[in-house]
């Protein structure tokens, strides 16, 4: 595939993540972050969110697997993830946690526990589309090409 | 394009968030701060070089010296947010506002929760401003007018008046060198017109 094929696949790709609501503002805020001072800063904060967020999404299946439930453990695990969800702009995860919260202050295990599994699917979907994002990202600077980032016309 | 680093206003920054600590770092540094991150308000006060025990209740004792040989630069704001195990941002805040050497210091705060009552708080406490999280480029422009160079308020305002009063003399002397001008000038005309 040649560079100008490469590129118009990678908005039309961004596009449809913002389109689908997996991603928000906040994430083009970060790409506009970045410069050829910081090239790497998005992949960078995105690593740093998926390794993050995997330690969470463990402490919470552990938590919510006690015999006696900690809610303010969970409360917090969840808070975390709220967090860096919105500050990465990986919507749909972030209104997962909402959800999961909600459920968390009613002391409702069982909404918990269903509602953990939606955040982790989420995270899962979002994580996936940013990898598939990276990978034609890399494919289009390895065929000396350039991200067209301003062209996405938000 | 470099920034002699005394020219540069000195940014501490606290977030027990690995992604927003990233965040904000590149926000500062995008904005020409340089910045120093840590994880909570104990490393903080650490970094600032204050103790828990210090009890600064005598002013002859000299302010509080770097703990660290390292920490050479003064900081110039501090930025934390709101939500921290242990101490709070909160915390910090009313910490730093009770200490003598670190009083002047700008606090600005983040948090990711829109609460009123916790926003009044904080700047009725002496925070400069509140952010919401996700913090913006917008945000951090806002920083500037907070920003307090080199020593504190007060001697600040004492060198305003000297200043004023230097100020006040050239002008007098600035407009008796204009007035002098004028009348050359006037003189030149009248000659000119006497040709």
């Amino acid at each position: 595939m040649e560079v100008g094929q490469m590129q118009r696949q990678w908005l039309d790709y961004t596009k449809s993540l913002f389109l689908e609501g997996f991603l928000d503002g906040q994430f083009l805020q970060l790409q506009q972050l970045q410069d050829e001072s910081n090239p790497d800063f998005v992949v960078e904060v995105v690593s740093l969110f998926f390794e993050d967020s995997e330690k969470l999404l463990n402490d919470l299946t552990s938590a919510l697997g006690q015999q006696s439930v900690d809610f303010k453990r969970v409360d917090a695990h969840v808070h975390q993830l709220k967090g860096s969800s919105s500050s990465i702009g990986a919507q749909r995860v972030k209104n997962a946690c909402i959800a999961l919260r909600n459920y968390c202050e009613e002391q409702n295990i069982e909404g918990c526990i269903g509602c953990l599994q939606q955040v982790k699917h989420e995270y899962n979907m979002v994580k996936n589309k940013l990898e598939n994002l990276f990978r034609l990202e890399q494919q289009i600077v390895a065929a000396g090409g350039s991200i067209p980032m301003t062209e996405l016309g938000f | 394009m470099g920034m002699a680093a005394e020219d540069q206003f000195h940014v501490l920054a606290v977030d027990d968030s690995i992604i927003d600590r990233k965040l904000i770092e590149t926000l500062l540094k995008i904005s020409s701060y340089q910045v120093t991150a840590v994880d909570s308000g104990s490393k903080a006060l650490e970094f600032l070089g204050l103790h828990e025990e210090d009890e600064q209740s005598d002013a002859n004792i000299p302010s509080v010296s770097p703990s660290n040989h390292h920490q050479v630069l003064e900081v110039n704001l501090i930025i934390t947010d709101y939500c921290m195990p242990g101490m709070t941002g909160y915390d910090l805040l009313r910490k730093i506002k009770e200490s003598k050497s670190l009083k002047d210091i700008p606090v600005v705060i983040m948090s990711s929760e829109n609460e009123p009552s916790r926003i009044n708080r904080c700047l009725e406490d002496g925070a400069q401003e509140f952010f919401l999280k996700p913090v913006q480029l917008s945000d951090v422009n806002k920083l500037r007018p907070h920003l307090l160079k080199g020593s504190s308020k007060g001697n600040q305002h004492t060198i305003n008046k000297t200043d004023e009063a230097t100020m006040e003399q050239e002008n007098q002397s600035t407009e008796r060198q204009r007035n002098i001008l004028y009348h050359d000038l006037e003189v030149v005309q009248l000659e000119f017109d006497n040709l």
